[in-house]
């Protein structure tokens, strides 16, 4: 890989960490924040994405969906999907000192077993070819 | 109880919603044009298949049901646990896309799912 390809590479996956890590938290801080109580009128939904955080925190989701794409589009998704697992890992952190969150030892247990287990699927050949 | 019918509801539809785009997205082939033209021309067949608009709504209810769920349940509950659809998704990329699932993947899949377990504590 020429370096020019591994500095794109390595400033997207770093765009793609954050804003889905940020976009969940400030989300999450809208809703928790301001935004009306959720019900099951669309309504409900339609105000609260006005909500400056939400509003935030969606156009956040909608940059790691299109900074996703675009970087599955030269880099492999074995190497992607261990790589945007440690959000699992940030999402924790920033919970806890953001949003006051109780991590418990379960659930630290639970975040890292998934991330294992992302990291692990991921590692595999996305083309696996094979009996079926 | 509604947290979990949430997360229920996230996972069946994210679940959902990923079989149809990778069904549809492999009867279309791979995508080798790039450029803003190639894309335009891309997007414009996409539009017209069923199964990726379903796909896409399938995503919205995904969305939506989150934004629920967070208001409920601590994010540090919500995003970890939503990724137990991994594990449905390898079993019936298996029966219905009948795609070949490796060991390697097997045991991913069973650390997600002892994972979530470990979340439900």
């Amino acid at each position: 890989m020429n370096p020019r390809l591994r500095w794109k590479t390595r400033a997207f996956a770093v765009i793609v960490i954050l804003s889905n890590v940020l976009g969940n938290l400030f989300l999450t801080w809208g809703l928790r924040h301001g935004a009306e109580e959720l019900t099951a009128s669309p309504l409900s939904f339609l105000r609260a994405i006005f909500n400056p955080w939400v509003s935030l925190g969606i156009c956040l989701l909608i940059t790691w969906l299109m900074s996703r794409m675009f970087l599955l589009s030269w880099a492999d998704l074995s190497y992607v999907l261990p790589v945007t697992a440690l959000g699992y890992v940030i999402t924790a952190l920033l919970s806890r000192l953001f949003l006051g969150e109780q991590v418990t030892a379960a659930r630290w247990a639970g975040t890292l077993l998934i991330m294992a287990g992302v990291i692990l699927v991921g590692l595999g050949n996305p083309h696996s070819e094979g009996p079926r | 109880m509604k947290a979990w019918l949430l997360l229920g509801t996230i996972i069946a539809s994210t679940v959902t919603a990923d079989l149809l785009q990778s069904h549809e997205m492999k009867r279309h082939g791979e995508i080798h044009d790039f450029g803003p033209s190639g894309l335009r021309r891309v997007l414009a067949t996409l539009a017209r298949k069923t199964n990726l608009i379903l796909a896409v709504a399938c995503m919205a209810l995904s969305f939506f049901a989150f934004m629920a769920l967070v208001q409920v349940a601590d994010l540090s509950f919500a995003v970890p646990a939503s990724a137990g659809s991994l594990v449905i998704e390898t079993i019936l990329a298996r029966l219905v896309l009948k795609e070949h699932v490796d060991a390697r993947r097997w045991i991913g899949a069973a650390l997600v799912a002892g994972g979530v377990w470990l979340l439900a504590l």
